[in-house]
Order: C-alpha cells, then structure tokens, then sequence
C-alpha cells in the first residue's frame, strides 16, 4: 500500500512550518516522526494534499527541563527522551511507560509531539501527560497559546488544535517529592496497543488515576487518600463512568475489570 | 526550505553503507521502495507496509528505523546502514550473523536482514542487555518460523562474545539484585 501523491515541504525552521501551515489550511499535515501518519497514509486513511516535514527543524528538536517541566520539542523523538539520563529521576512515570510504547524502533523515529497530535484513545504519551496535568503548547502564525491536557483531548483522535496549529511542545511536570508514580498496561501482545493502560499519581493528600484504552480519549479521577474496600469501591465507579464499549479486542466488561484491576495494582505499587 | 511537488521527480543523495549513492524518486515514494527499487539495495525486505512486522527496519544515521513508515526525501543526505553493509571492513559475516547462522536463529531469512539492523543499533547503544531487554527489542519484529527463541540467544551471545565474556553466562543485568532490567525497575528504585 502506498500513499497517494501530496506536495511535500520541508521548512527549516518552525515559524516556517505555521507559516506554510497557515497558507495550506485543513489539507495539510505535519509530518514529524511519521510513526502514525505514515502507517495512516499508507493505508489511505488520510490524503492530505500537503505534507508538512519538521523532522529537520533545528529549533522544535530538544527536551529540557523549564520551571518544573520536562519540555519536550514537536521534532524531538521519543527514543532521545526515552534514552536521556536521569530521565527516571525527572519523570519516572514516562520512565516506566516507555517500554510500553509500540517498540524500540518506532520510539527511535516517533516523536512525543506526534503522538499527543494523533490523540489515540490508547496511547500511553497522552495518558501520562493527562494523569500529571501537563500542557500542550501550540503555535500558530498568529502566536502561542497554551492548554491544560484536560482540555486538549477532546475524543477518539480529536483535539483542541486548530486547523493552523502546531503542537511545538509538550510540558510533563517533573517529579516531585513525596509524590509517588506507577504505570501498568494490558495489551495482547508486548508493544501492541493497550487494551488498558492505567497511571496513577498519589500525593500524601490524594489520589489521580488516569486510564486509556477504555475510553474514546484518555480520562482522569482524582479522589482523596481513600484505601481499602473505600478505594475499589472508587475504582469501581470510574470502571462504569469510562463507558467501556466491546470491540474485537476486548469486551467491554473485560476492560472494566482491567481499569479495577490495574488501577488497585498500579495505586498499590505506587504506595509501596 | 525544500519544497517539492506532487509527481516532481526528485534526485536523492545519501550515503548507503558507506558509499554515496543518488537516484530519483516522487515525494510519496517510501524510503523502503527506493532502496530496493531505485538503488537495488534488496536485501532490505518488505513486509506489511504499515509498521508492524518491522522486515524493513534499517539504520538511519546509526539508528534503527522503518523504512516503509519514511520517505524516501526524508533519506536526502542520510546515512543509512543495510544488511549489505553489515559485515563491512570484513571477510565473511559479522560477529552478530555469525551468531544467527551458528544458533540456527532464523528459517526463511525473511524478517532477518531487518532483525539484525535492530540489534546492530541496540547492541551499539547497550553492549549488556538482559534477556528480558532484548526480547523487548525484538517484540518489534515478527517472524513467523523461528518461534525467537534462537534469536535471543544469538544476541546474547554476540554480546557475552564481544564483552569477552564466556558464551552462556549471566548477563550482569538478570543477575539476582541488579536493578538495570529496563525502565520500570529504575522507575521503581526512584519511588523507593
């Protein structure tokens, strides 16, 4: 399968990359790692006229740490943050989340920004930023503006990005002390897409679960220290609110058992 | 900035394993398609053209990558490394396809050529890896014969070889209290 034709640029730097996105309008992609558009236009679920290439744009290509975030450029792939040291220290929920995500040689080409574009339902990089509140910076030729994970994941591959937007960088909030991280994940085979993906952050004063896979965007709870029956309890009630449907992966009760089982499992590990 | 259009054809130049090479190609054309197509370079396969089965897989400036999820303008000035070039320098095979052949670690060959790209990368980067790493690294290759058993084994030994280490010992990294089994166990030191 091969894609169809499009015109291809290649813009050196990112005010290059708004601009022609500006000019080409909703016909035009972002063309980044590839690791999901790629696969997307090989099977001609997409035909964008316009294919807009950022892998060589010299000032999106950088992960630093800024004011309390790990700040990860749309051009930077997830191997170059998966492999930087101390990144267990910075962010040990992605730290744990990494070999989860598809394999080692999509990580080496995919990007963060991408993946958090594309907004699968299961994909483990928007789980993480949604379960730590991180942002989504996005610039447009008319200049940036930044949102909160929670209003930037709108539905099954639906975003808060405009037309004329890039998504030029992803904000994850470094550690912090006394908080506790975990990430567990279901999938049929090591690598494949989460059936269940569950993070969990517990502060000394409460509770956040984030869950993908189950819903049509990944979704968040955040409750008190609750424990014991109190906290399936909890778990329980989120299971049903994620509205789990049955697909030919899983169905949906299966998947509500996995968000109880997983949720308990990953708060429980956090804890310990 | 480059821009090209639809059906213009384009003339590459890039670096394939070592030796600088040129063809043309549209901009939809996949970087898979022209190695094997435009400069003859078939050794590297193709499989489901969608990501999956990872037979295309080669080295993009030293880094294991699809290249039937890449285009091939995105190869301009590139170096790429194939199963060609493996053994480069060298008589006979590489230390790692020596390996393969000796442990039987591939059937119809298919999903080899790509296999060993991974693991010429993965070894560069983590000379030591725990059986449990490199099954992670090879769950991005499917092979339908072998079952991945003797490829496993064929990678470590390669590494225990080149660590001058005694084929069949531990890796340092399964040994009982070594924390280096990937990303979670770190993960899990940090929380501790």
């Amino acid at each position: 399968m091969k894609p169809q034709a499009f015109d291809y640029a290649r813009p050196d730097s990112a005010a290059e990359a708004v601009a022609l996105l500006a000019d080409a309008g909703e016909d035009a992609r972002i063309l980044a790692g590839g690791q999901s558009l790629m696969a997307v236009l090989n099977l001609r679920l997409a035909q964008p006229s316009v294919l807009i290439d950022i892998s060589r744009v010299p000032d999106l290509d950088y992960v630093r740490t800024d004011a309390g975030v790990l700040a990860i450029g749309a051009a930077a792939t997830q191997g170059s943050v998966e492999w930087r040291a101390g990144l267990a220290a910075e962010v040990p929920l992605l730290a744990q989340a990494f070999p989860h995500i598809s394999h080692f040689q999509i990580r080496n080409r995919g990007t963060v920004c991408g993946s958090i574009a594309h907004a699968d339902p299961s994909a483990e990089l928007p789980l993480c930023l949604l379960a730590l509140g991180g942002q989504v910076v996005l610039r447009s030729r008319a200049g940036r503006r930044t949102v909160a994970a929670d209003d930037f994941f709108q539905g099954m591959l639906m975003t808060a990005r405009r037309p004329d937007e890039l998504v030029e960088e992803a904000r994850y909030p470094l550690a912090e002390p006394g908080v506790r991280y975990a990430f567990e994940e279901f999938a049929g085979r090591h690598g494949d897409f989460a059936i269940c993906a569950v993070a969990a952050v517990v502060r000394p004063d409460g509770i956040r679960l984030a869950v993908g896979g189950v819903s049509d965007r990944p979704r968040v709870k955040a409750w008190g220290r609750l424990a014991g029956a109190e906290l399936d309890a909890a778990i329980n009630d989120f299971a049903w609110e994620l509205g789990a449907k049955d697909d030919h992966h899983a169905s949906a009760k299966f998947r509500r058992q996995l968000v109880r089982h997983l949720g308990r499992t990953a708060i429980d590990r956090a804890i310990s | 900035m480059k821009t090209y259009q639809k059906n213009e054809v384009v003339r590459i130049e890039l670096v394939l394993n070592g030796q600088r090479r040129s063809g043309t190609c549209e901009p939809r054309t996949l970087m898979s398609d022209f190695l094997r197509h435009e400069l003859g370079a078939t050794g590297t396969h193709v499989g489901c053209e969608h990501g999956v089965c990872g037979a295309c897989t080669v080295m993009v400036d030293g880094v294991a990558a699809r290249t039937c999820l890449s285009l091939a303008v995105q190869a301009e000035g590139r170096s790429i490394e194939t199963v060609e070039g493996l053994n480069r320098g060298q008589d006979g095979l590489s230390d790692l396809q020596e390996a393969f052949r000796r442990n039987h670690a591939l059937q119809c060959g298919f999903c080899t050529a790509g296999i060993l790209m991974s693991c010429a990368d993965y070894l560069a980067r983590k000379p030591d890896p725990s059986e449990q790493e490199v099954r992670e690294m090879l769950s991005g290759h499917l092979c339908r014969c072998t079952g991945y058993t003797n490829i496993v084994k064929a990678v470590l030994e390669t590494a225990a070889a080149r660590l001058g280490r005694p084929v069949g010992a531990t890796p340092e990294a399964d040994k009982p209290g070594h924390a280096g089994v990937g990303a979670a166990a770190q993960a899990r030191l940090v929380n501790a």
